[in-house]
């Protein structure tokens, strides 16, 4: 790189050193083989952690009965087991629940490679440590080299035993990995002086396993890769810190599986050269129209191999095309893809010769690309090809119309033949030959092309009536007649699978949008799970519930068929796929027993729903071809629910809005009518007044009546400030302009009060409401005046600060009680023993709304000078007018 | 007491008697109208000087009755019930004079009672000199004293006062200073008419951060006191 550019961290790095930093930490003591005292050196160091006061329990650690291991394990708190019952046996596995819920710093489990019993949430026990990991708790755990998933081909294909319990290779990669090593005779010394355990089911083998050149392969193979990993970890370690090390940035590995067995030690080859190259790698299925036959047992492998290859963290890629080797030119144009891992199967010399060798057409039709030809292994094909049609009503039927045909024609050409004579008579042929390798298939194809060469050679070449030919063109004549068989039924087989793949990929087009329009027009959650299930049924022809969560109640809202019901293990899987977002059940890689897939509808809004599929026979629910249909179906389904729950929001708010409008409009006339009688009442009081009554009683009936139409203006507003309604229409005001006529409009409550004014006129015009500006101050001095001493002053105060202008309201009365300053403004909200001041509460949380809707801020709090309190509103900067305009 | 005839407005009988009431104690000769047909017979029968309007009227509403009694050069004193500062806005645009809001107080109803007939009386033209307490605006002369001190306005200030003092006692609003002073194309920008009150104000007010002489009406316009 000549780039002049600072080197920078990759993003990538980053993240994964960030998600490194906050899940567990997981330590791995790697071994070449059992015996080598794995489990001894993992409890030792973590008896040194427990010492250094480290919160270290142990889930799981197999002494065998051993005392120096026991002696190990005393000072460990140990988890109990939680007992599974399973066919008649109790099998005892590490309780992930209780690990979780004791949440210790880091725990010990032995037996990284361990399968669980059937029904515990994970199969294997590394699913169990990655949710260990991601409840943040360190882990340490063992393993032997043979059961990391990439090296199970290698270390077969050398002790001839192939293990079962597979550890994918991404664990190791996220782990720091200690060897544990022990050189072959030492270990063979132990295993004579028998200090090693030996599962039974490895005992048969033994005598072969421990061989010496055994040993030492399967000690390279673990060195190596300890190697590897540390090299991978430093790796990421530069990319993060941008330390500018080097890596072959450019490869891309491509390998193409098929359904044959072979394709699982293709997948394991390409992790271990896209390891070793450090370069992403895809698995790439084609799917071709040869697909559409293949056994269920052969889909269901494929699906196997192609889960095997996400989980050794390929990217997989399933396309369609009309041969594999169109296919893989398209994706290895797509990708750029430098290597190419691909499998050499055991086919037929005739099966080649129709077909043509993929490795030799990809070697031709890709220069430049690096191609690993990985022989088939030694399982040959049991079952016939794929490709056999089987031998149905319909082709019997075919074959006899192929005879029928050639037979027509002979007897046609036996009518024409002494006007044309013999040698135009193959001519004829070709037309039955033609005709049947078009319509027919290959296989009636080339029946026709061998009848008719008979036919003609019995019936018309001399010597007739004996398959003897005495003229060497004739042989040719015969020759091109099986020829043109075989030719046109390809060529014809071919159109009809173009035909067939189109005609497929047409057809789940058509379904998916078909299953949209369905959604989209209704509009009722129970209506669309419905038609969810019913349509998701017929398209994948499985069975299917649809599973809502309120709150933490989940249930089940449709199935299809409707009788459909779920076991406490399936409601179990369930609400894990509502928690983690992620499937669950049979087919996926959590509570597998379940005979139930479960897939999250999920949006941006989260889960909003899980379905669940099923098929009767309880087999794979969904096969991998059908799988991209499916997710076309859920994303159709996630977005139907969530077109409904934002519908339902919307609605919420619509009736919401309604509701607080209603109220709003009503309680607005009721103030207008209000005013009516109030005015009446100020008149009459004022009628009393100028009569000479007592002025006293004639100023409370006005003071009182007055506050009563306040006190309905604040009832209005506060309706309308909750109601979003609030219309605000800012003009520049003038402070002292504002506090005037306020102080004006309530002189009559505020009679026998000093008024302090102290706005200095040289301060800055705001923006802001009048009316809402003027209800302010109004509220603000009512409060001075219900809560100021009688008869004390009211004092406004304008300032220029930092921030804006200030505009303080301040009385000298007893002030605020302690903790009150940050309540002062709710509503409803009334200082102790204020009752006598008639004051409603809803004064200040006007306020506060109304300053909210202008985005001015309020404050209350106590004066630091004397008693009393202190109400303060400030307008921003960016309120205010600069006079200089 | 100056006398004036005038027609109180208002579906609501008790505010029409206690208005009667005061109205008649000061010397006004009173009539009576529930509704909006009723005042339209009254005002055909005889013209008063002064129409007491409600704006809230069973049959009409009253911001529609405002041109056509304005046509017929009749002073209008509305009556609101309402809050909302834009509704008497409008009714002064439509040629109200004035406007007092429920629940109003007797004195001040009076108070704008007299400033509208006052106005009413005097023809344009003939008030050339007004007094309010020691200050003295001459508006042919173009001068304004305070306790016989000539006090220097700028040309501005001294229109914006003359338009006030014109129609003394009066509310005017915002867009008709504005277009009256600075002209047709500023009659949004209130910030000019703020900042020049608050220059006449420091000119004219004993004491400038409690104005008695030029008082706001918050969200309408200003008017000019009659007696501070």
């Amino acid at each position: 790189m000549t780039s002049r550019e600072p080197a920078r961290p990759s993003p990538d790095a980053l993240l994964r050193q960030a998600a490194l930093e906050a899940r567990g930490r997981l330590k791995i003591f790697l071994g070449a083989s059992p015996g080598v005292g794995k489990t001894y050196e993992m409890l030792l160091q973590g008896a040194a952690r427990l010492n250094d006061g480290i919160d270290t329990v142990i889930g799981v650690v197999e002494t065998h009965g051993r005392a120096e291991t026991e002696q190990l394990v005393a000072p460990f708190e140990v988890i109990p087991r939680s007992a599974i019952a399973y066919h008649g046996r109790i099998l005892s596995e590490m309780d992930l629940d209780a690990v979780i819920a004791r949440a210790p710093a880091l725990v010990l489990v032995d037996e990284l490679a361990h399968s669980n019993a059937p029904d515990a949430r994970h199969p294997k026990r590394w699913q169990d440590i990655e949710e260990l990991r991601d409840a943040g708790i360190d882990v340490f755990t063992t393993v032997n080299i043979q059961h990391i998933e990439s090296l199970t081909d290698v270390v077969a294909g050398f002790t001839h035993v192939r293990v079962r319990e597979t550890v994918p290779d991404h664990v190791l990669e996220s782990a720091e990995i200690e060897i544990v090593d022990l050189p072959p005779d030492e270990l063979i010394e132990r295993l004579k002086a028998g200090k090693v355990y030996i599962r039974e089911e490895a005992a048969r083998a033994l005598h072969h396993f421990f061989s010496k050149s055994n040993l030492s392969a399967l000690r390279e193979l673990a060195l190596r890769r300890a190697a590897q990993t540390v090299d991978a970890q430093m790796l990421d370690h530069l990319k993060a810190h941008a330390l500018g090390g080097t890596y072959a940035g450019s490869e891309r590995i491509l390998v193409a599986v098929s359904e044959l067995p072979g394709s699982d030690a293709l997948v394991r080859t390409a992790k271990r050269l896209s390891d070793a190259l450090r370069a992403p790698w895809t698995a790439l299925h084609v799917e071709t129209p040869r697909d559409a036959r293949l056994s269920l047992a052969d889909r269901e492998r494929l699906s196997a191999t192609l889960s095997l290859a996400a989980s050794l963290g390929a990217t997989i890629v399933t396309i369609p095309a009309a041969s594999v080797i169109e296919g893989m030119r398209d994706q290895l144009a797509a990708m750029h893809a430098t290597q190419v891992v691909i499998g050499k199967s055991q086919r037929s010399w005739w099966f080649e010769l129709r077909h043509g060798s993929v490795v030799d057409r990809l070697v031709r039709a890709s220069p430049g690309l690096a191609i690993h030809v990985i022989p088939a292994a030694g399982e040959v094909r049991a079952a016939k090809p794929a490709v056999t049609q089987p031998l149905d009503w319909a082709s019997w039927g075919s074959y006899a119309i192929t005879i029928a045909a050639v037979a027509a024609l002979t007897l046609v050409a036996l009518l024409l033949n002494p006007w044309i004579g013999y040698q135009s008579i193959d001519l004829l042929y070709l037309l039955p030959v033609v005709a049947c390798a078009s319509t027919l298939g290959l296989r009636p194809g080339i029946l026709a092309g061998v009848l008719a060469g008979l036919a003609y050679n019995w019936f018309f070449l001399p010597p007739i009536h004996t398959f003897t030919i005495y003229d060497p063109q004739n042989v040719i004549t015969v020759a091109v007649l099986i020829g043109v068989g075989v030719l046109v039924s390809q060529l014809a087989g071919r159109v009809r699978a173009q035909a067939l793949l189109g005609g497929r990929s047409a057809r789940e087009n058509a379904a998916i949008a078909g299953f949209a329009k369905t959604l989209g027009a209704l509009s009722d959650e129970a209506e669309t799970a419905h038609a969810i299930c019913a349509e998701v049924s017929r398209i994948l022809e499985v069975d299917t519930v649809l599973l809502l969560r309120d709150g933490r109640t989940t249930r089940l809202v449709a199935a299809c068929p409707p009788e459909n019901r779920l076991s406490a293990i399936e409601n179990a899987a369930v609400d894990w796929v509502f928690d983690r977002g992620e499937p669950a059940g049979r087919g996926t890689g959590t509570l597998t027993s379940s005979e139930w897939q479960f897939r999250p509808l999920a949006t941006a809004l989260g889960v909003l729903a899980v379905l669940g599929v099923a098929r009767g026979d309880s087999s794979e629910p969904v096969p991998a071809d059908r799988m991209l249909l499916l997710m076309s179906l859920i994303d159709q389904a996630a977005l139907a629910h969530e077109r409904l729950r934002l519908e339902a929001e919307m609605r919420d708010v619509a009736s919401i809005r309604e509701r607080d409008d209603l109220r709003a409009t009503l309680l607005s006339s009721i103030g207008h009518d209000l005013r009516t009688p109030l005015t009446a009442i100020g008149a009459a009081a004022d009628a009393l007044a100028e009569d000479g009554r007592d002025a006293v009683l004639v100023a409370t009936i006005r003071d009182q009546a007055q506050r009563l139409a306040r006190f309905f203006d604040d009832l209005i507003e506060i309706t309308r400030i909750e109601a979003g309604a609030l219309a605000i229409r800012t003009e520049p005001i003038d402070l002292t302009d504002a506090v005037a006529s306020a102080v004006h409009d309530m002189r009559i409550a505020l009679t026998g009060r000093a008024i302090e004014l102290d706005v200095p006129p040289n301060l800055p015009l705001v923006r802001a409401d009048p009316r809402l500006l003027g209800h302010i101050l109004i509220n603000l001095l009512d409060n001075a005046a219900k809560f100021g001493a009688a008869g004390s002053a009211i004092r406004f105060e304008g300032r220029r600060v930092p921030d804006g202008v200030t505009l303080a309201v301040i009385d000298y009365g007893p002030g605020l009680p302690p903790g009150m300053e940050l309540r002062a403004f709710d509503r409803f909200h009334r200082l102790k023993g204020s009752d006598r001041t008639g004051g409603t509460g809803l004064g200040l949380a006007i306020v506060k709304g109304f300053a909210q809707a202008m985005h001015l801020s309020v404050s209350a709090m106590n004066r630091a000078d004397a008693s009393g309190a202190h109400f303060s509103i400030l307008f921003p900067a960016a309120l205010l007018i600069d006079e200089a305009a | 007491m100056t006398g004036g005839d005038i027609l109180v407005v208002d579906d609501e009988p008790a505010i029409r008697t206690l208005v009667t009431r005061a109205l008649t104690r000061h010397g006004y000769g009173v009539r009576e109208a529930a509704d909006a047909r009723q005042l339209l017979h009254a005002i055909t029968v005889k013209r008063p000087d002064l129409v007491l309007l409600d704006l809230g009227l069973p049959d009409r509403d009253g911001l529609e009755l405002i041109p056509q009694l304005h046509a017929t050069g009749v002073a209008i004193l509305v009556l609101t019930a309402r809050y909302d500062s834009a509704e008497k806005v409008t009714a002064l645009d439509l040629g109200a004079d004035d406007y007092v809001t429920k629940p109003f107080d007797t004195e001040e109803l009076l108070a704008r009672v007299r400033t509208c007939l006052r106005h009413r009386h005097v023809a344009a033209g003939e008030a050339r000199q007004v007094t309010i307490g020691d200050r003295t605006i001459d508006l042919d002369l173009r001068t304004v004293t305070r306790a016989d001190v000539d006090i220097h306005l700028t040309p501005k200030e001294f229109a914006l006062l003359a338009m006030l003092a014109k129609h003394q006692g009066r509310v005017l609003t915002h867009g008709n200073l504005l277009r009256e002073v600075w002209g047709e194309a500023h009659v949004a920008d209130i910030e000019y008419l703020r900042v020049t009150i608050r220059a006449l104000r420091l000119k004219l007010e004993l004491d400038p951060a409690n104005p008695v002489l030029l008082r706001n009406e918050p969200g309408v316009g200003y008017r000019l006191s009659v007696d501070p």
